[in-house]
């Protein structure tokens, strides 16, 4: 049967683990067996006991790392490596295109390594983003430590001792950690404003409570791969500015900008010493180096004018529970995908765009970087007419339009002027009703048309009650000496009196079931 | 002053007191006084015309005061009795059965005036055209209510060449009016009368069910204009003036739906959704929808500060109107800020949701029109689609190939996280696949929308 080895983290400092005791039962449930490395969830707060329950087994290091199957956070060091079995495949976050020799190594011992961070961006593949599920989180924790060196309240206050401004946040980029620290930021009560270059994501930052900076020379047009690009020279001079402006005005500064795994500079040493003392800067990007030049990866840095900069790189990993869970879940949902007849059977196929995305090496071959996948996050692009169709579409829409206008106009006039000499050859006293009848067709029209929407059934109703009217011409005819007559017309008056009756009292049953919010 | 300027009088009162009830039911507020406006127009007009009519009477008064009294007594009953009886979801059918006895009226009070009166070109015209509207309504009527009480399939026919029947048939009945005039007769008379119930139906016939909320206005439309006809042969000002005035009032109507259907009154009268065009694209589902449970439903709105609920067609159907409105309770009262959108062409019948849930007890206040809430998505944390589909489809306003291309929609997808009630995957009225179930942030709950409020209460 295929085992899955769940080994414990080499870094004492990494916390998270790559299963939690409710994705070790799903792991389960998909038909395999799962080693557990003893103490593997300790720093996570999962005890080998809970993994137990959910029917793990719990194994030494040789045991979990010599596994079919062995699923970790970070990649292995060599000494890992080499406990790896030929054949066996290897799920973590490899980082293929910052360490090419790492994913050479892994194919050199015949492993099958699955990168969890080349996953490609993908509405499908996004159930196994771990780079998503675990920005999210960096997001929430990056808002929740700058709150802590913060020296006020993130939501304003009015209190009988006077009152506190609100906290003003300014987060630079609006990926999925941004968008989770506006959120946060958001829900603590502060003013929040935030910039993309992409300008397609201002929607996204309003819903999540933000202000969007707008600032059309600095942003670049809709990307079609939902990744922002590299700035031209004028573009990043406008964005500078922006955000020197905005972050001289902010108390926290998030910055989340990573350009495909490169950090470009957003806050320079400048900007940092016109911010106000007791700001602080939360670095997002510190595992690519920074945002903030005065960042240091790792570190809590405090600038000479008395700014916070923190360049934090384990954000994730300070709340391990969770983002363990998070984690967990991805990879399971990884394996749901290689185990399509959920019977323990590995299935590798390597036609499906994600799972040939994150496969960095296989059969003894280096297979990054895999081909391009074509990216279904912006539908906008070529599909699309051109500008200058749509114009073209457009005048010649107006155009019609005018024409079909100009038609009408003499179509009225015709019918007008036809409509008069009719009625001028009728007799007076036709003329006199066919009066009554245009002008109560015109007040008909400007009554109606101010009927309330949620009012259209009990006005068909209520109309129907008073065409029923027509019993008048009914109840004047039931007196002829025609028998005929008289029970046609008796007919007709019963019909019509239903109407009236009817339509008045369901009209009536309506209307008064209509209740304002009291 | 004799009793007709008297009479007249009264009919004068009579019409500006409708004109002030329809003018009520513009508003919530005032439509009460509206519709008792109707009221006593209605009684001041029946009051002179009887006793013009018992004054007028050939036969002996008492008799004829029995008969009046026997007639009245007949609708009264069945009248009363139908509106208490009826169903709100049943609504789009009783007003379409009450449209037929206008039109049955209009027939028949034609054929006694052209009976009873002497035959001159102006008098014969205004029978032939009462007539010919009345006829028409009758049979339109009685199709739009089997098809809406679902005694009929609500397809469309489809039988070959049918705009060139209803041409034919309008040729041949202006031909027999021609005839008509020249010799006065009943030939022409029945023969027209068997052709426009003929028209009737087959006009409605033709027209699927999901246009019922056009053809049900157009309709009432017609019952109107077949009261002024009558008015004309009767030479009765207030006949015409109501007529007019509903006449007008169903024209609005009518107009009102196709607009909010980005189709032109023609085309829906003509006939079937795209069933000409062939432009229905059924289309398999073209991408992969994710599901949801009550439960986790529950949990998404208990978390949530702003919720946006657009019913359909599909909730009158499955009468969850009323756990409807408890969630709306339930969530008002932890205070989340429930609100909602409806559609012009939800349901069968113009502002059909909003009496729907006005009989669940949904304050009025907190139901808004599309244009109202289309902009307030973007801030709303949960929306809740239950049995609605077409009213909700993004492809309206991003694919110009879809065949509801240009139809205004309620733009939901806009909102963080969509929830659509629903049976199955299956399309919906328009045929037109929605990708709006295939979109990230939505989630299917499938199942009776009934029963499922009812699980996500008890979750909740």
């Amino acid at each position: 049967m295929t085992s899955i080895g769940i080994p414990q983290e080499a870094d004492v400092g990494q916390r998270l683990v790559a299963a939690t005791p409710r994705t070790v039962a799903q792991l389960v449930a998909l038909g395999y067996d799962v080693l557990v490395e003893s103490g593997a969830g300790e720093r996570a707060t999962f005890a080998d006991a809970a993994y137990v329950d959910a029917g793990a087994q719990i194994v030494d290091a040789a045991r979990a790392w010599g596994a079919d199957v062995v699923t970790a956070v970070d990649a292995p060091t060599d000494a890992q490596v080499a406990l790896l079995t030929r054949g066996a495949m290897l799920v973590a976050l490899l980082a293929p295109a910052a360490k090419p020799e790492r994913v050479a190594t892994l194919a050199a011992a015949g492993v099958t390594a699955l990168a969890l961070d080349a996953v490609p961006r993908i509405s499908r593949a996004q159930a196994l983003d771990v780079l998503s599920s675990m920005s999210n989180v960096a997001g929430y924790r990056a808002v929740i430590e700058a709150a802590d060196e913060y020296g006020g309240m993130f939501s304003g206050q009015v209190t009988a001792a006077g009152k506190t401004p609100p906290a003003k946040v300014f987060v630079i980029g609006a990926g999925v950690a941004g968008l989770a620290a506006i959120g946060t930021a958001d829900s603590l009560g502060a003013q929040v404003r935030a910039f993309d270059v992409r300008p397609e994501v201002g929607e996204q930052i309003e819903s999540m409570g933000a202000q969007f900076v707008r600032e059309p020379l600095a942003q670049q047009e809709i990307s079609a791969d939902g990744y922002a690009k590299p700035l031209t020279e004028a573009q990043e001079a406008a964005a500078l500015d922006v955000y020197a402006r905005e972050a001289a005005e902010a108390d926290i500064v998030v910055t989340t900008a990573l350009v495909r795994g490169f950090a470009p500079t957003t806050i320079t040493a400048e900007m940092v010493a016109a911010m106000r003392p007791g700001s602080v800067i939360v670095d997002l990007a510190a595992p690519g180096g920074g945002n903030c030049e005065l960042t240091v990866p790792g570190e809590r840095v405090v600038s000479p004018n008395g700014v916070v900069v923190l360049g934090w790189t384990d954000l994730a990993g300070r709340m391990p529970q969770h983002t363990s869970q998070l984690f967990g879940t991805n990879v399971v949902h990884l394996m749901q995908l290689l185990t399509p007849g959920k019977d323990g059977v590995l299935v590798l196929d390597l036609e499906d765009p994600v799972q040939r995305g994150m496969t960095v090496a296989s059969g003894d071959e280096v297979m990054w970087p895999p081909p391009a996948v074509a990216v279904s996050a912006a539908p906008a692009g070529p599909a699309g007419p051109s500008e200058e169709e749509l114009a073209t579409a457009r005048a010649a829409a107006a155009q019609a339009a005018a024409l079909r206008k100009q038609r009408r106009t003499i179509g009225f006039a015709l019918a007008a002027v036809l409509l008069t000499l009719g009625i001028s050859f009728a007799p007076t006293a036709f003329l006199g009703h066919f009066t009554v009848f245009v002008l109560a067709v015109f007040v008909g029209y400007y009554v109606i048309s101010n009927v309330s929407h949620s009012l259209h059934t009990p006005l068909m109703a209520q109309t129907n009650a008073i065409s029923g009217i027509i019993l008048v011409g009914a109840l004047l005819q039931i007196g002829s000496d025609d028998l005929v007559v008289t029970i046609l017309a008796c007919v007709a008056a019963a019909v019509a009196s239903i109407n009236i009756f009817g339509g008045f009292l369901v009209a009536n049953r309506m209307i008064r079931m209509f209740r304002r919010d009291a | 002053m004799t009793l007709v300027s008297l009479a007249q009088a009264t009919y004068l009162l009579a019409a500006v007191l409708f004109v002030l009830s329809l003018a009520g039911l513009s508003k919530q507020e005032s439509a009460r006084r509206g519709n008792v406006l109707g009221m006593v127009g209605m009684v001041l007009a029946l009051a002179a015309t009887i006793a013009l009519a018992l004054r007028e009477s050939v036969r002996p008064a008492l008799v004829t005061a029995v008969l009046i009294a026997l007639v009245l007594a007949i609708g009264a009953v069945i009248g009363t009795w139908r509106a208490r009886r009826v169903e709100m979801t049943q609504m789009p059918e009783l007003i379409a059965m009450l449209h037929s006895f206008v039109g049955a009226a209009a027939v028949l009070v034609g054929y006694n005036s052209y009976l009873t009166e002497e035959p001159d070109a102006v008098h014969l015209v205004e029978v032939f055209l009462g007539v010919l509207i009345g006829a028409v309504t009758l049979t339109g009527s009685v199709v739009a209510y089997l098809k809406l009480s679902g005694r009929t399939s609500s397809a469309p026919l489809k039988l070959p060449g049918r705009n060139l029947l209803n041409l034919a048939a309008l040729v041949v009945s202006a031909g027999l009016m021609v005839w008509f005039i020249v010799s006065p007769s009943l030939v022409p008379l029945v023969a027209m009368t068997v052709i426009a119930l003929a028209l009737g139906w087959h006009l409605v016939a033709s027209i699927g069910g999901g246009d019922m909320p056009v053809v049900v206005s157009m309709l009432n439309s017609y019952s109107g204009w077949a009261a002024a006809a009558a008015g004309f042969m009767l030479s009765n000002d207030l006949l015409i003036v109501t007529g007019a005035l509903v006449g007008a009032s169903g024209a609005i109507l009518s107009y009102i739906m196709c607009r909010a259907m980005n189709r032109s009154f023609v085309s829906v009268i003509l006939g079937g959704f795209g069933t000409e065009e062939g432009t229905v694209v059924a289309g398999g589902p073209v991408g992969e929808h994710r599901e949801l449970q009550a439960a986790d439903v529950a949990a998404l709105l208990r978390d949530a500060r702003s919720v946006v609920i657009t019913p359909g067609y599909g909730m009158a159907v499955a009468k969850a109107q009323y756990p409807v409105a408890d969630l709306v309770r339930r969530l008002r009262e932890r205070g989340v800020k429930v609100r909602f959108g409806v559609h012009p062409v939800a349901g069968r019948l113009p502002g059909h949701m909003n009496v729907l849930l006005a009989e669940a007890k949904v304050p009025y206040d907190i139901v808004l029109e599309m244009d109202e809430i289309n902009d307030d998505f973007e801030d709303t944390d949960v929306v809740l689609v239950i049995g609605a589909n077409d009213t909700v489809n993004p492809a309206a306003l991003d694919d110009p190939a879809s065949p509801i291309a240009g139809m205004p929609v309620l733009e939901v997808w806009h909102a963080r996280d969509v929830i659509v009630f629903k049976r199955s995957m299956a399309t919906g009225y328009a045929g037109v696949q929605n990708p709006l179930f295939f979109r990230d942030n939505t989630a299917m709950l499938f199942g009776d929308a009934k029963d499922q409020t009812d699980k996500i209460l008890a979750a909740l």
